[in-house]
């Protein structure tokens, strides 16, 4: 028992250390790493990316994938930027949130009822999902009004942004989830052998679907809050994103084949990833160094998981 | 050389895994031209100490020798110079290369920079001559092959080294039984050639069969080593697990109570056709058959899993469509016949496994208590005797043995009325199974609410011991179930194979 909790510790804290160090690394080169502002900003920067990690985290962990990720963001964000104008900001969140949740129902019932992979169906959908938006726009972003300053706190103002504290929310949530409840417990028997879950009388149709939904929900918020930051939407946004999402998620620890990962270790990875890049572009490294480090960390931390996968 | 000298001793030998003792100083010696059979249960040290013997893995004491020369292999190559060839359960063949490029693969016959082709046809053609089986030409694609074909490769290749002993790692588990005749055959021939053999398998009978001696591990250490002729089955189980072991089959008296189940006419797509069978609580009914009989097929028609084309299956009385959900609900439960593929999700806990299939009477309101689902496992742990770290730990580090048990307690937390095992003891050890058998008596016999049993199996002695009733499966058809003293293996195979229509 004590060996299995210290094992599922030893899971986050590979990251952690690997946050810090990075952290720590790019602080050494450059002291305004500490800086408060660099720590509100590395937190606000996290806030899309680890948003939308939530929801790829309980879609990896159900065995699958979404490519269309960074897509629905940009569509959903140029829908919201869209509504701003016509209505309320709770409305503007519900309506972009339903509508990624519809591009997720788009991608989990096309899996689930043609039976095809999920890394083809979201490469489709990738592609459809990005061109929807551009058709709706004529390929130009949605400029929000001057006048419109009601999404301002969620990514910026004084102190830290609402939109932080709800990803954090959303993270706690989202563990309790998967840990405490049958939907949770479900979703890793589906992506740990979904034969299994079949014999066992889990309807694995049903929760791979719900696993899609969520995740094109959470796009949706990111997609909010993607708009609030950069007070547009742009069909050309996110361009790649998925790769930053997917690579979080893995980088906390999930499992590719499924049935493993943690939505706080998602968390981290997106952490890692945003420290990365603004780490970067504080000492002044040029952006093909900076994806190239980006890469190499990425694969470190998934040799470092199959290392600790064959210790334990 | 004098023949005098064992082929193999193995003195003392010691291995630690940090603190775990996988073997604490285990003797083994093995005479020229004999067939010496390893047996115990899964995680007794076998695999360690034939990888010690391979040279995968060193000894931390002890010593080995071989014709008596000291025998300190370091790497696996040392023991294929040596003339120690392993034969392991998943075989190492090359699907994409020929049947002598796997032979000779790793000791290629050069001549200079390149590939001897004529000297490879030449050594594989000469370790080919000890089969004489049509399929396994030098020059065919290896992936082309039949599995039992590719052992006899996989054999080849040994031989083509010139190996003095080759050690068989339960050889027959994924072999038909005229190929295992085969397979029997050879080893018999390689015997008669000098050749020593220690073969690791769970099935006695084979022992029986092929073995003059066996050494039975357990708990990494050898605990004897017995003449195969005068061994009793009870004998070996007691030694392998330690306690004295009476009845391999306990079988208390079974009385029968009301009907559970009324299968009526059940047709599958294409397997099993038109199929009737009653079930009532506390019988054990065994379905015999061979592999492709559509036995399995049935259990995954009734249970669910498959499309039913017609035909009606009464639960208490009550016909309705089945899902596997609604079944689990109606009370019945299914042990799949391939556990890892099918009947557990490795990756999470035994916890999670065994209380899958229940999970809302571990909360309210959607929640699960994690720590209620521990302590309902636990209690399983205990009474069939998983051995394992505790609930939370992952049940693909569990030997199959165990993880075959943990399948098992599923059913039972979930305290089905019906059970449907398929195969439920296919690749475990034996005291694994003995366990099973006992837990199968202890639910057809619950003084306060007997189950019922349908089983399937492979193994007749098991189904004879067992059961109460027996039908047999043929070409999707099933025949009536007939007590089980009133039949013999023999009337049983005759109508597995067509050449009878009916038991007696």
């Amino acid at each position: 028992m004590s060996s299995t909790r210290l094992k599922s510790a030893l899971t986050l804290l590979g990251p952690f250390i690997a946050l810090l160090m990075v952290y720590a690394i790019f602080g050494m080169m450059n002291s305004a790493m500490f800086s408060q502002d660099v720590m509100l900003s590395l937190l606000t920067q996290t806030v899309i990316v680890g948003t939308a990690a939530i929801g790829m985290t309980l879609i990896i962990i159900a065995g699958g994938i979404d490519l269309s990720v960074g897509s629905i963001i940009a569509l959903c964000g140029v829908f919201a930027a869209t509504l701003v104008t016509h209505t309320s900001a709770p409305v503007v969140f519900l309506g972009t949130i339903a509508l990624g949740g519809l591009c997720g129902l788009v991608n989990g019932g096309l899996t689930v009822g043609l039976r095809l992979l999920p890394f083809i169906i979201t490469l489709g959908t990738m592609q459809i999902f990005r061109g929807a938006g551009k058709i709706a726009t004529k390929g130009t972003p949605v400029n929000l009004p001057f006048d419109v300053t009601a999404y301002k706190l969620w990514m910026g103002g004084a102190g830290i942004p609402w939109g932080v504290w709800l990803m954090v929310l959303l993270v706690v949530l989202f563990s309790l989830i998967l840990r405490y409840t049958r939907f949770g417990r479900h979703i890793f028997a589906v992506g740990s052998n979904e034969h299994t879950a079949t014999l066992c009388g889990i309807n694995v149709a049903k929760v791979k679907i719900f696993v899609y939904m969520i995740g094109g929900a959470l796009a949706g918020l990111a997609a909010v809050m993607n708009m609030a930051k950069s007070s547009q939407g742009d069909p050309t946004t996110a361009m790649g994103m998925e790769l930053d999402i997917i690579a979080a998620v893995v980088i906390g620890g999930a499992s590719l084949s499924g049935g493993e990962g943690t939505v706080l270790g998602a968390l981290i990875g997106a952490l890692l990833m945003t420290t990365i890049r603004t780490g970067c572009v504080l000492n002044g490294i040029p952006t093909p160094w900076t994806e190239v480090i980006a890469g190499t960390v990425i694969i470190i931390a998934v040799i470092i998981d199959r290392l600790r996968h064959r210790t334990a | 050389m004098p023949s005098s000298h064992p082929r193999l001793v193995m003195r003392g030998i010691r291995k630690t895994f940090g603190p775990t003792i996988a073997l604490g100083r285990v003797d083994l010696e093995v005479l020229p031209g004999e067939v010496h059979a390893l047996v115990g249960e899964n995680g007794a040290g076998k695999s360690t100490l034939m990888k010690i013997l391979s040279g995968a893995y060193l000894p931390d004491s002890g010593e080995m020798e071989i014709d008596g020369k000291i025998y300190h292999p370091r790497h696996p190559l040392d023991a294929r110079a040596a003339g120690v060839g392993m034969i392991y359960q998943e075989l190492s063949i090359a699907p994409h290369l020929t049947v002598e490029e796997n032979i000779v693969l790793g000791m290629e016959p050069m001549r200079g920079p390149f590939v001897d082709r004529k000297a490879m046809r030449a050594r594989a053609l000469e370790a080919l001559a000890h089969f004489d089986h049509p399929d396994i030409r030098p020059d065919a694609l290896a992936g082309k092959l039949s599995v039992s074909a590719l052992q006899l490769v996989e054999i080849g290749r040994s031989l083509a080294m010139g190996c003095k002993l080759l050690v068989f790692d339960e050889p027959t588990s994924s072999l038909a039984q005229k190929d295992i005749e085969r397979l029997f055959a050879l080893i018999d021939r390689l015997k008669a050639q000098g050749i020593s053999i220690i073969y690791i398998s769970h099935f006695l009978e084979e022992v029986k069969r092929l073995a003059s001696r066996l050494t039975v591990l357990r708990d990494g250490s050898v605990v004897g080593t017995r003449d195969v002729a005068t061994v009793t089955p009870e004998e070996v189980v007691s030694l392998m697990v330690g306690r004295d072991v009476e009845d391999l089959y306990p079988r208390t008296h079974h009385s029968v109570g009301e009907k559970l189940l009324e299968i009526r006419n059940l047709s599958g797509h294409e397997k099993p056709q038109s199929l009737n069978l009653d079930l009532h609580r506390g019988e054990v009914v065994g379905i015999a058959g061979l592999v492709g009989s559509g036995r399995t097929e049935f259990l995954r028609a009734l249970f669910g899993l498959d499309g039913v084309k017609s035909g009606e299956v009464l639960i208490g009385g009550k016909s309705e469509t089945a899902t596997p959900r609604k079944r689990w609900l109606e009370g019945v439960g299914l042990l799949s016949e391939n556990r890892k593929e099918e009947g557990l999700a490795l990756n999470l806990s035994i916890a999670d496994n065994v209380t899958l299939t229940c999970l809302e009477r571990f909360g309210s309101g959607g929640m699960v208590s994690p720590k209620k689902q521990r302590t309902a496992t636990s209690v399983w742990i205990d009474r069939l005797g998983i051995k394992c770290q505790g609930p939370a730990q992952a049940i693909g580090a569990l030997s199959g043995g165990n993880q075959q048990k943990a399948a098992f307690a599923r059913l039972l937390e979930h305290d089905v009325d019906v059970l449907l095992l398929d195969e439920p003891t296919r690749g475990i050890d034996i005291a694994a199974k003995a366990r099973i058998y006992e837990a199968i008596n202890e639910v057809v016999t619950d003084p306060k609410r007997p189950r019922a049993v349908i089983m399937i199996s492979s193994y007749l002695p098991e189904l004879f011991g067992v059961c109460d009733r027996i039908a047999v499966m043929s070409q999707g058809k099933l025949t009536r179930a007939v007590a089980v003293e009133k039949l013999t293996p023999h009337d049983v195979m005759l109508v597995a194979t067509g050449k009878a229509a009916d038991l007696p």
